[in-house]
This record gives structure tokens, sequence and C-alpha cells, in this order.
């Protein structure tokens, strides 16, 4: 089998996705941390295109967009399937995959802003997020049902990360009295193993994303 | 398949509209047509794609499906005839980052080039968009389509494009042609299959329905 290598940046949700889905394959894989203040050859090489984290490297070839990456581990390690079978709930799963991308959006927004601006930034989330809630996830434990599947995956940002975030600008958004059902899949989601043993310790984020706020702030 | 009904809830002048017209033509499956109002959405469309209430919407046996690429990639699934994405699981992730990179980047850049004020920041789309088209003209390299020997998956997301580059050129004032040969002669190339001349709409219709509607956006923000 072939050698994998995924290089990442610890702080950053986007490589959390390939590291839960690598995890949740049982595929061995060498981490490469990344300094994106300071960016090695290799990911140059690997990523031109973008210059970005995650790429996932299998052999010699290399993956780059944390969701493109997601597809191509589903396809090459078909064990412990992470989308449906059926062509129509899978066009679906990938319907609310793209839905996240409009999501990330509103979390960068929300992530930047300040004052009136983060204000704004709370309100378009918390709407683009009842969409989620309500058409999404509707009653299900997990987007994948039972357990999670890609879709929770590339949703993952929306637990410990917003969390950390929350707190660091002292505005909540993903609350139980405005979403329930999101916040329950949340806390179900960050209490899993996979995602619990593989994000960074809450203290560590939380004074990554305070002064990486800080630097914004400056600038 | 006979008994399948297909519907396809479109807009004449919308590239991704027209990505699930070629894919639909490239495997010769029947379907309708339903051309939308943008300023007067039907009931059947808020009701088939009530999360955005945008088109292209998909409607299969009852059942909608949204979002161009994904609706292509339904396609190809349900209907094995001319595959649109290669079976091999890296040429597909290669087919997949190329056919998202028109989405985050060329996308866009219509709006950059057309709609913003005149000056630095318009020659810099311009700019930003030739770069991107010179990306895309690397990964073609000596091949007839983005897909090999056939029209493929990145074909299909970009080519809808080209029959809008008449309304950038004129107003945005540059020639695409002098700059990337290479991409319109790969342009012209899919404009020789049925799938995708039945299925753009003609650049001069779409250069006339850029400066009708360049009022009416600035109003509203209406995005197409």
């Amino acid at each position: 089998m072939a050698e994998v290598k995924l290089y990442g940046f610890w702080p950053s949700p986007f490589s959390h996705r390939i590291i839960w889905a690598l995890k949740l394959k049982g595929v061995e894989y060498e981490y490469i941390e990344e300094d994106l203040s300071n960016k090695s050859e290799s990911l140059l090489k690997y990523n031109p295109v973008y210059k970005k984290t995650p790429v996932l490297v299998h052999g010699d070839k290399p993956i780059a967009e944390s969701l493109v990456i997601l597809e191509y581990i589903e396809e090459t390690w078909p064990e412990n399937p992470l989308l449906p079978k059926d062509p129509y709930e899978r066009a679906m799963a990938r319907f609310w995959i793209q839905y996240g991308v409009d999501t990330v959006a509103a979390l960068r927004a929300f992530y930047h802003g300040s004052g009136e601006e983060l204000e704004k930034a709370a309100k378009e989330l918390l709407e683009g997020l009842k969409i989620l809630e309500e058409q999404g996830l509707g009653d299900k434990k997990f987007f994948g049902g039972e357990s999670m599947n890609l879709v929770d995956i590339s949703y993952g940002a929306l637990g410990y990360w917003l969390a950390a975030v929350e707190e660091a600008k002292g505005v909540k958004v993903l609350e139980p009295s405005t979403l329930p059902r999101l916040h329950a899949w949340a806390k179900n989601l960050d209490e899993l193993p996979v995602v619990k043993e593989n994000i960074p310790a809450s203290d560590k984020m939380m004074a990554y994303l305070t002064a990486a706020m800080n630097r914004l702030a400056k600038n | 398949m006979d008994n399948d009904q297909v519907t396809l809830l479109g807009f004449w002048a919308s590239p991704v509209a027209m990505r699930v017209r070629i894919a639909l033509a490239e495997k010769g499956v029947r379907f309708e047509y339903k051309e939308q109002s943008m300023r007067n959405k039907s009931a059947l469309l808020l009701e088939m794609n009530p999360v955005h209430k945008k088109i292209p919407v998909l409607i299969h046996n009852g059942k909608p499906i949204c979002e161009s690429l994904v609706i292509v990639q339904y396609i190809d699934e349900m209907w094995n005839q001319s595959p649109l994405l290669p079976s091999d699981p890296y040429e597909r992730a290669r087919s997949m980052f190329w056919a998202d990179f028109v989405d985050q980047k060329i996308y866009d850049m219509k709006r950059k080039m057309m709609w913003t004020a005149r000056g630095e920041e318009q020659e810099a789309a311009k700019k930003d968009f030739i770069d991107c088209l010179k990306l895309l003209e690397v990964e073609l390299g000596a091949k007839p389509y983005f897909g090999g020997e056939t029209l493929g998956y990145v074909d299909v997301a970009l080519v809808p494009f080209y029959c809008w580059f008449h309304a950038y050129e004129t107003i945005a004032n540059f020639s695409i042609e002098a700059k990337c040969p290479k991409l319109i002669g790969w342009c012209k190339r899919c404009m020789q299959k049925e799938s995708v001349s039945k299925s753009l709409a003609g650049p001069h219709k779409m250069y006339n329905y850029e400066e009708d509607t360049s009022a009416f956006r600035a109003s509203t923000m209406l995005l197409v």
C-alpha cells in the first residue's frame, strides 16, 4: 500500500476534517505540520494553485481542497462508508456539504467581524444555521443518521471551533435556545472519540484564536 | 429507464443551468425543460429548492436535486453511458478539483470584471481572470478535452462560460483569445459537439442581456 501523507495546520478545522476521515477509515498516515507563515517547498510543489493546507499525498499523487480530499478518501478506502449508497441520498448529502461552503463564509465573517459587523455576521450565521438545522439535520442524531458521515465531518467546525470563537468574541450563536437540535448535534459530535481525540486542546485553541484575532484587529 | 420523468428548471442565460443541459444531452436523456423567471419565482421552483430558491434544479421522478455540480455528478451516476467522471479515484479527484476551481474563481470574476467600478479594480479583475484561464490551459495540456478524448466533468463545468466571453470582452475591453488562444481553441472544439452548441446561449444575446439587466442588477444585486 502506497504511503499516505497529510500536510496540515494544527488549528485549522479544514485539516481536522481530513484527520477524522482517515481515522474513521483506519488509514495509516504521516502528519506533517506546515508553518503557514513560512510555507515548505513540498506544500508549494503539491498545491501550487492555492498554496494552502490541507494537502493529502498518496504515493506521489497530491490532492488539495478538503472536500475533494474527503471524496477521494471515501472512494479509495471503501470500508466504513461515509456517504450513502443510493445515488439520490448521495446527491442530498453532497447538497448539504455544498451548503456548508456558504456556512464557512458566514463563519469567516463572524471570525473577522467586530462591533456592528460582528452583530450582522452573527445574525446571518444564525439564519444560515436555522436552515441547516430544519432542512438538513431535521430529527436525526447525526447527518449520517446513527453515526457520523462526510456531511458531519464537513460541519465539524460548528462544534469545538465555533465554541472557541464565540468565547473569544463574547458573542454566542449556536445555543440550545436558538438552535436546539444543531446544538445537541454539535455536543454529540464533539463527544465522539474520533473527534474528541483529534482536535487541539481547548486552551491551546483559545490562545491561538485570541492571538490571531488581535493580529487581525491591529491590521 | 423509459419511464423516467426528468425535468430541468433553468434560466436561459445561466451558465450553471447549461452545465446540466450538456450533461443530459451527452447521455441522451430525454427531459422536459421549464424556463424560470428570476424576478418572479414560480411555486414549483420554491417548492423544489426551498433552501436557495435558485436554478438549476433537476427533478427526477418527482425528486429534486439542486446545485449544478451535484446534479451533474448525480446524472453521471444514474446514466452510465458516456461517463463524465473518470473511474480512477485520483483522476476523479483531479476533475473535481478543477471543476471546483471554476466555481471558486471563474464564476465570481464576472461580477468583478463587469459590475465593479472601472479603473484599477477592473484591471486587476481582468488580470486575475486571464491568470485563471492560463492555469486551466496548463491543466488541459495537449488533450483535446479536459476529459481526454471525450467531453468530461471539467469540460461541462467550464464551457458554458464561453458564451459570456463576448460580453466580458466588450464591456471590460480586452481580448481573451489574444491571451488564451489554446483555451479558445478548446471552446470552439467543444462547440462542434451538438450537446454543447445546443445548450449554450448565443454570445450576442448574452451581451444584450448584460446591458439590459445592468441597471436592474445594480439596484437589486440579482445574481446570475
